[in-house]
């Protein structure tokens, strides 16, 4: 694990030498200038402990650190994690349970303060007071977390983050070895704020930041003024490096129909929400030279409970994975350019994927056609023929759109199904929830770091499924002993040989699989429209589009 | 000079029912809309014929389908060809009926079918809305005008609770909470996807629109010589309510009907453009603009269509309900909307 982190850092020190110059010279021809960014509402809250969403991911970017990052950059290398507010990634001993941190000097809030270890060690209890979304999870291996989850108010994680001031050093104990705290530690949720933040969700307040930029001015219904950090200083340009425009606005409330013809006038510079399917054609025409299309490890997929009828019998589940045409998703989705059929949980190009399709025409590696007649056979053999399903889709023209397809193909092999838009504020939690005995439903799942266990052990192991509540991940309610124990065995084998580990992985994604505890359904692609005048369009594959490192003129 | 009395000759006159019909016969206005609106009612049920007759599954997606025009072989899904070739278009209108008239929706479905039976959805839920709002609005509006007191301060309160409400707002509400699950009040169980559920929340909404004024006017009759009479004579409070004050209302029932139906058509397609009200892939005109709000750039009549003929029947239904009540309430009472 420690030579992965040596090997790690002198690329990225190679990497970072490589860039500096040409980076420098196009920050001195075009820094400067407004990038106006377009959507269709706020994403939540501000706080960035809390905020759990693309949107809001993707815009902490350049305002907000931790000790460490994801790399700021395009394809695979955008997955590297390298140091940020600390000096280098962190020494491990204790059989790597002991990650030590040796915090950069120097560096500075937007609000004039200076960084301190007790930053971190407030920001690290500050993720179990606010009741962060992934405090339970991501960050639960943390020594003392337990009683910070019990009682969060008074959470002190001691023997956990310790800190000295000092020495500016920061350890962070862990209970168990975990091969993926780095992505862990690199995501939004565990950034560096100032101490003295209020542990409660600060909504539409920013909270003061040390990246290039800081948030301004905020109005959740009308938009988000992102402007420089006057006391930033680049340190690492892999981590945080310096920004070209002065200011990024980001304006809410307008339709995506709006936003289109918006960027084609050049009143505005990207739009984060999905084109509108009816201008596809014309934009992938004529306006070529300003659409990006780029890979995004996701999933979308129909959960089918298995511990209701009629899904709670393998067979049926396997009829469905059987009958869905992909080729007609895809369609619906847009075409091949923006999606690519699946059957599988783990992404294409992602740890531990290897091709594996089971349930088409000629099982193999690859999708080829739906098998309607073998699905026919199986919900014969499973006697479920003649059951009722409902579908629950989001309220959203390509949700409810697959949803009807889906409706189409229940009924073709012998279901009686009909389908049910939510409102997509809540059908996500609605879904989850056990008490309302969703029986299928359509959603989707998107990374939060690029590791196999962040699809599969958290989507379908045993702990992630919870009777009755809302945050029941597990949608499918799948739990497998033995898939539970290969998943643990494959986080643990991580910890020493992320290779093997992989290799481990795919067994279990061909396992689960093999249950249909879900279907899947295809693969889709980031698909950004941008203006003419905007530049240097970098997309990296955890965050999507660097909107900083774009420039307007 | 003779004293002769003229004999009086009873002249023979027509019954009100007659007048009003002749007199509605003669508004030009109101009988062109209800043509308007019977062929609309006639093309709605022929839905099912129609759909027949051109070999279409309104229902279902048919995204790979191929159909000939002119002769060639056209897919109701084209792709776009150009550039990148993103996206998937809906083949238009041909213009020719019975294959693809008004084009395709985003599942490759004939817009044309579909608008038959939304319209059928749509005028069943209207009209089934209609019957159960003034079934509960004359009950209500005749309990409370006829027994006053604490009855009519009891259910006029309620009726209150209920007016102050925004109707939509009330009918979103009542929506989102059973649409997922239905209704299972003891025996009465409704599926969630039944059209039993926008017929029940609409007639539901609307009940204080028909009580108000059907109570003023059995509090009015309630004092009227003839009431007073029969309550004197010691008839029995049903019988009276049944066979005095009931046909005396009649007419303003009768008012009630078209505009109520044109008020509970927009209601049911208000819903299910919001995907509240019937569900897919059950078809309403409401859930037909929906599906072409995301084609009104490329088709803009797989929107365009559904919303004239709500304009349409909507319309015809007002104008027809003026006509009818000038006919048969010449004072003009009856008055749909809050003063």
């Amino acid at each position: 694990m420690k030579k992965l982190f040596l090997a790690a850092s002198a690329a990225a020190l190679l990497a970072g030498t490589w860039l500096a110059p040409a980076q420098a010279e196009y920050l001195k021809e075009h820094r400067g200038g407004t990038i106006r960014l377009l959507a269709r509402s706020a994403a939540g809250t501000l706080d960035p402990h809390i905020n759990y969403t693309d949107q809001g991911w993707q815009m902490y970017q350049p305002i907000y650190d931790g000790l460490v990052a994801f790399r700021k950059a395009e394809g695979k290398d955008g997955f590297e994690v390298v140091a940020d507010l600390a000096e280098a990634l962190p020494t491990l001993s204790n059989d790597g349970k002991t990650l030590a941190f040796k915090l950069r000097k120097g560096i500075k809030f937007s609000d004039g303060k200076d960084l301190g270890v007790k930053d971190v060690v407030a920001s690290f209890q500050r993720i179990f007071k606010v009741s962060g979304p992934t405090s339970g999870t991501f960050y639960a291996g943390i020594v003392g977390a337990d009683k910070c989850l019990a009682d969060t108010k008074s959470c002190t994680l001691d023997g956990g983050v310790v800190g000295d001031e000092a020495a500016g050093t920061i350890t962070i104990n862990l209970t168990k070895p975990d091969a993926e705290i780095l992505y862990k530690l690199a995501l939004p949720h565990a950034v560096i704020l100032p101490a003295d933040t209020p542990a409660e969700d600060m909504g539409s307040k920013p909270i003061p930041s040390t990246g290039a930029y800081m948030i301004s001015a905020f109005d959740p219904n009308k938009g988000m003024t992102v402007t420089r950090n006057p006391n930033f200083k680049q340190w690492s340009e892999e981590a945080q490096p310096d920004g070209y425009p002065d200011v990024v606005q980001y304006d809410f409330g307008l339709s995506e129909e709006a936003a289109v013809t918006a960027i084609q006038n050049g009143e505005a510079d990207w739009m984060f929400d999905a084109l509108p399917s009816d201008r596809l054609g014309e934009l992938g025409s004529k306006s070529m030279d300003q659409l990006h299309i780029s890979p995004l490890s996701a999933w979308w997929y129909a959960p089918l409970n298995n511990r209701l009828a009629p899904f709670d019998n393998e067979k049926a589940r396997q009829a469905v994975a059987y009958a869905i045409d992909r080729n007609t998703l895809v369609k619906l989705f847009g075409g091949k350019v923006l999606a690519s059929p699946v059957c599988q949980v783990l992404p294409p190009d992602f740890p531990g994927h290897e091709d594996y399709c089971p349930y088409t025409k000629n099982p193999g590696a690859k999708w080829s056609a739906p098998d309607v007649d073998k699905a026919k056979q199986l919900v014969e053999e499973s006697g479920t023929k003649g059951q009722k399903v409902t579908i629950i889709v989001e309220d959203t023209a390509i949700s409810r759109s697959i949803g009807v397809y889906l409706q189409s193909v229940l009924t073709s092999i012998g279901y009686v199904a009909d389908v049910k838009p939510i409102s997509s504020n809540i059908q996500f939690t609605y879904i989850q929830n056990t008490n309302n005995k969703v029986q299928m439903s359509v959603t989707q799942w998107y990374k939060d770091y690029p590791a196999a266990s962040d699809f599969l052990n958290i989507l379908f192991s045993c702990a992630s499924f919870r009777e009755g509540s809302d945050a029941s991940i597990n949608i499918a309610g799948f739990c497998d002993k033995d898939i539970d124990a290969k998943m643990q065995k494959a986080l643990d084998l991580g910890v020493t040989d992320q290779k093997a580990a992989d290799k481990l992985w795919a067994e279990v994604d061909k396992q689960v699989t093999d249950k249909a505890p879900a279907v899947g359904l295809f693969t889709p692609k980031r698909l950004d429209f941008v203006s003419k005048r905007l530049g240097n369009y970098k997309f990296n594959p955890q965050f999507n589009w660097m909107i900083t490192q774009s420039w307007v003129q | 000079m003779s004293n002769q009395v003229a004999a009086v000759v009873p002249r023979k006159t027509r019954g009100p029912w007659a007048v009003a019909l002749a007199k509605l016969t003669t508004d030009r206005a109101a009988m062109a809309s209800l043509a308007v609106f019977l062929l609309i009612v006639l093309a709605c049920f022929s839905a099912p014929l129609y759909a027949k007759w051109a070999g279409v599954d309104p229902f279902a997606s048919t995204l790979d389908a191929v159909i000939q025009v002119d002769g060639a072989d056209v897919p109701v899904m084209e792709q776009s060809t150009e550039g990148l070739g993103l996206g998937y278009t809906p083949i238009g209108p041909t213009w020719q009926l019975g294959n693809y008239f008004l084009g395709a929706d985003s599942q490759g479905r004939d817009v044309m079918a579909r608008m038959l039976y939304g319209g059928l959805s749509s005028l069943l839920i209207s009209g089934a809305a209609t019957i159960f709002t003034l079934i509960l609005g004359t009950a209500a509006g005749l309990i409370a005008g006829y027994f006053g007191g604490i009855t009519d301060t009891v259910l006029s309160r309620l009726l209150d609770v209920l007016w102050a409400f925004p109707i939509y707002l009330l009918a979103i509400s009542l929506s989102i909470v059973t649409i997922a699950q239905g209704i299972s009040i003891g025996p009465i169980e409704i599926q969630s996807g039944s059209l039993w559920l926008p017929v029940i929340i609409i007639g539901i909404v609307y009940v204080p629109y028909v009580a108000r004024p059907i109570r003023g006017q059995v509090l009015s009759l309630r004092h009227s010589e003839f009431v007073m009479a029969a309550i004197n004579l010691g008839v029995p409070g049903s019988r009276i309510l049944w066979r005095d004050i009931l046909p005396n209302i009649t007419t303003t029932l009768i008012v009630f009907v078209p505009l109520m139906m044109a008020l509970n058509m927009l209601t049911e397609s208000a819903l299910s453009f919001l995907s509240i009200g019937v569900q897919p892939p059950a078809a309403s005109w409401g859930t037909i603009i929906q599906d072409g709000q995301a084609l009104l750039y490329t088709r803009p009549l797989v929107a365009l269509v559904p919303g004239l003929a709500i304009a349409v029947s909507v319309m015809a239904l007002n104008v027809f309900g003026d006509g009818l009540r000038d006919a048969l309430d010449p004072r003009s009472k009856v008055r749909l909307g809050r003063d």
